[in-house]
């Protein structure tokens, strides 16, 4: 017997992602994303985003099921990101979903975004290892889980209490005068600097708590650079750009490796777009090779906002007969991450 | 034929089924914040009390506002997606001229408006002949620069009854109208709008200056 055909629909930010998923096989991922939209205003404008889901979404899935090769009769159940994310740019997918779900007669669920992002690894690397640790980092979220079970248990252990580390990385970018988004610019210009050559502060480092904090780290990189400019000495880009990064990446690894040790958790999975930064991914290599801890992060494409990730947790839901959504499913912006399927 | 319409550009929530000749069901919820939960269970009902299933609807029609853009996105995207999935046409048709369709018999034979809330203190508003012609609008402006002394309806003239005429209601739209409208229109053999929304207004965003410093000067 073929496992179920599930398609994904994520719309949380700026990407209009459809992914299709049988098991964990992944089918198709199409992302129509309206980033260069927003370029010009150096962050996610919500009602451009909006405006650009509803165009997207009917072209994004009949893409997504022409690259199957699949009829969209053939779907078994439809999965859509219920939250958290913006408000507006969720509905458009929810009300999307619920006309996917009623028109083809097949059950619909709504999921929650950062568990999908856990979720989309096993399309990559198998079935996930249980219990394991989950940071999760991008411009919208910078958590740490315990992931007991992506689909039923997942367990907030820290959080950002200011900025997301995406987020640090556009607003360092604009006063680097990069472009947005500013992860790829600043990763590249990183690659060219000495990442020891300014020691920036690290936030919360050793409080012992795993939650992050990111604001103070922007400041602190304006702050040098402002006192540079006023010396009259040029801007080293490439040194700040790789010392901001360290910043961020030490951060972030060394406070995932504690919360595994402190789990008792050998197992270390990292998601969301910050996860394509190649500081972030050899600095957790490293740490986690030292540290006996295995380390699953999916490969760029699927670590970015996509409707693949979706239809990978819709898949496990389904595998395991849970419960689908009621057709008045709420979008809820803030949806908690204890939340994995909402009724 | 079978019609399913639907309207979502104001606080209502309202659907219906029509099988060209008349309304079989129609369901109508006012609520301004929940459209993307409501709709498709309004949708799902009405096709029931009709006695149909989504595989006897020929036609979906959509009200493609002006008005509040997040409820107004919930029924375009539903409409589209349906027609896609469906393989039926989607037509889109003016939210103010489904309400000015059922303000005919009270305008008594006047020239009148219809105004719906765009919050920000304006509204979305049209002019109609007597007959129900659109002859001015749509478009989003102060109440204060309307026509005081023309009968209105919708809820511009309750928001703001000093700004307009004689309010001659009704308040929100019904799907049922909007149906109605429809398959006149398409038993006439008239093209209908495509279902693209009327903002009428662009995003609001503003493009950054330079960054602030942090230091001190
Ligand atoms: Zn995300």
């Amino acid at each position: 017997m073929t496992a179920p055909l599930v398609l994904g629909i994520e719309t949380s930010c700026d990407e209009t992602g459809i992914g299709l998923v049988r098991g964990h096989q992944l089918l198709a991922d199409s992302v129509a994303s309206s980033v260069a939209e927003h370029a010009r205003f150096g962050g996610v404008v919500p009602e451009v985003a909006s405006r650009a889901h509803l165009e997207a979404m009917v072209p994004a899935v009949d893409r997504a099921f022409a690259i199957a090769g699949e009829k969209l009769a053939a779907v078994d159940a439809i999965a859509v990101t219920a939250g958290p994310g913006l408000t507006g740019a969720l509905l458009v997918g929810v009300a999307a979903a619920k006309a996917y779900s009623v028109a083809l007669g097949k059950p619909l669920y709504g999921v929650n975004h950062l568990a999908a992002h856990i979720a989309v690894d096993q399309l990559e690397h198998g079935p996930l290892p249980a219990p394991a640790i989950a940071l999760l980092v991008s411009g919208g979220h910078s958590s740490l889980l315990l992931v007991h079970d992506v689909a039923s248990n997942v367990v907030p252990l820290g959080a950002t209490i200011d900025d997301a580390a995406g987020e640090a990385y556009d607003k360092v970018a604009r006063l680097l005068g990069l472009p947005f988004p500013g992860g790829p610019p600043i990763d590249a210009a990183a690659g060219h600097g000495d990442r020891s050559a300014v020691a920036f502060p690290r936030a919360k480092y050793r409080d012992g708590t795993l939650d992050f904090s990111f604001a103070g780290l922007k400041t602190a990189v304006a702050r040098w650079v402002e006192a540079r400019e006023a010396a009259g000495d040029a801007v080293p880009l490439n040194d700040v750009a790789a010392s901001f990064q360290e910043a961020v990446a030490d951060v972030l690894t060394a406070k995932a490796v504690i919360a595994c040790r402190r789990n008792g958790v050998t197992d270390l999975i990292i998601g969301g777009g910050v996860a394509a930064n190649s500081r972030l991914r050899a600095l957790a290599a490293e740490r986690c090779a030292a540290a006996g801890i295995r380390l699953r992060v999916p490969r760029p494409g699927l670590c970015t906002d996509n409707g693949a990730m979706v239809a990978a947790l819709g898949a496990e839901l389904v595998a395991r007969d849970v419960a689908p959504s009621s057709l008045d499913l709420p979008a809820d912006s803030a949806l908690p991450v204890t939340d994995v399927v909402v009724r | 034929m079978l019609l399913l319409a639907f309207d979502t550009a104001t606080p209502a929530i309202t659907a219906a089924v029509h099988d060209g000749e008349r309304v079989l069901a129609e369901s109508t919820t006012v609520d301004a914040r929940r459209h993307g939960e409501l709709l498709m269970p309004s949708i799902v009902s009405v096709l029931d009390q009709a006695g149909v299933t989504r595989h006897d609807v020929t036609a979906v029609a959509v009200g493609i506002g002006p008005g509040p853009y997040t409820g107004l996105r919930v029924g375009l995207v539903t409409a589209r997606v349906l027609g896609a999935v469906l393989g039926v046409p989607v037509h889109g048709v003016c939210t103010l001229d489904a309400i000015a369709r059922a303000a005919i018999t009270a305008a008594a034979g006047r020239e009148y408006l219809v105004a719906t809330d765009a919050r920000r203190k304006e509204v979305y508003w049209a002019r109609y002949t007597a007959a129900g012609q659109r002859i001015l609008g749509p478009a989003v402006g102060q109440p204060a620069s309307l026509y005081p002394a023309v009968p209105a309806a919708g809820e511009g003239p309750l928001l703001y009854p000093a700004a307009f005429g004689e309010p001659i209601g009704p308040r929100y739209p019904a799907a049922s109208w909007l149906a109605d409208f429809v398959s006149e229109r398409l038993a006439a053999g008239a093209v209908l709008e495509p279902a693209e929304p009327l903002y009428l207004r662009k995003p609001d965003a503003r493009v950054p200056g330079p960054p602030k410093r942090v230091s001190a000067a």
